[in-house]
């Protein structure tokens, strides 16, 4: 059951993000963005938690779940360490996925050559 | 002229035909099938590895870590750009396509030489989503201390 609502949270966060492009033409990065900010003021406000325990994988996947992890580990960690949690939680929480990006597609991008895209 | 009343009928479903199809919909449903599964697969890391003892925090982490490495991989074979020709918003959204748009930005000016071209064009999409990430969790964080 939890497939199924994954499933459906994290397609439709990503038909927010479409509709988006088609009536707007907002570049994707832009939306990335967008949906960053998003996922720290909503967790800010408490109602991005809901969705996580409701959708799993299905809010936190999508690039709003960024925003969710950096925003619920600068709370987290004001909650513990005072003034200083504010810089410290938010990287704290999501080191793991930032490094891994930088190290993954840092190595991809060796192998792979811009000729080959078309 | 029964040939040109012929076409005179024929015409509004001619223009149907050639003019684009309700494109939001059908990439929508895109969007939604194809981002769906990938958060699927997601939750399903994500089970095996809080089946195998790990915490909630470290399986929600390794998730990310694999659907990162997922999407660079897919992106150096090529494979994920054609996804996301197909699934637009649906392959862009999730954690891959964040992986995807480091490599192909990366790979792009990886001719301009590895520190000026790879090392600082790989945050083209990446850096701005970064830089406001940290911007709003810091202003959060901020009120969050003062409110408790």
């Amino acid at each position: 059951m939890d497939y199924v609502r994954a499933f459906i949270v994290g397609g439709l966060i990503c038909v927010i993000a479409q509709i988006l492009m088609d009536r707007t033409k907002l570049m994707t990065g832009r939306i990335m963005v967008i949906f960053v900010v998003s996922g720290v003021v909503l967790t800010g406000l408490g109602l991005y938690q809901p969705l996580v325990d409701y959708g799993g994988s299905g809010a936190t996947v999508p690039i709003i779940g960024f925003g969710y992890s950096l925003a619920k580990g600068v709370m987290e960690e004001v909650d513990k360490a005072g003034l200083m949690g504010v810089l410290s939680g938010g990287l704290k929480a999501s080191s793991a996925g930032i490094a891994a990006a930088i190290a993954f597609s840092y190595l991809a991008s060796l192998v792979s050559s811009p000729k080959s895209k078309i | 002229m029964n040939k040109i009343d012929q076409m005179k009928n024929k015409y509004p479903s001619m223009v149907d035909e050639i003019s684009p199809k309700n494109t939001v919909v059908i990439n929508s449903l895109r969007a939604f099938w194809v981002g769906g599964l990938i958060c699927t697969l997601g939750q399903f890391i994500n089970n095996i590895f809080l089946r195998y003892g790990f915490t909630t925090i470290e399986a929600a982490g390794i998730t990310s870590v694999s659907l990162i490495f997922l999407g660079s991989a897919l992106t150096a074979l090529n494979v994920y750009e054609v996804i996301g020709k197909y699934a637009g918003g649906g392959s862009a959204i999730p954690i891959t396509g964040f992986a995807n748009s480091m490599v192909s930005a990366a790979v792009e000016h990886k001719a301009e030489g590895y520190v000026f071209g790879l090392g600082a064009k790989i945050f083209t999409i990446a850096g701005p989503v970064i830089v406001y990430g940290i911007i709003a969790s810091t202003a959060l964080g901020i009120i969050y201390y003062f409110i408790h």
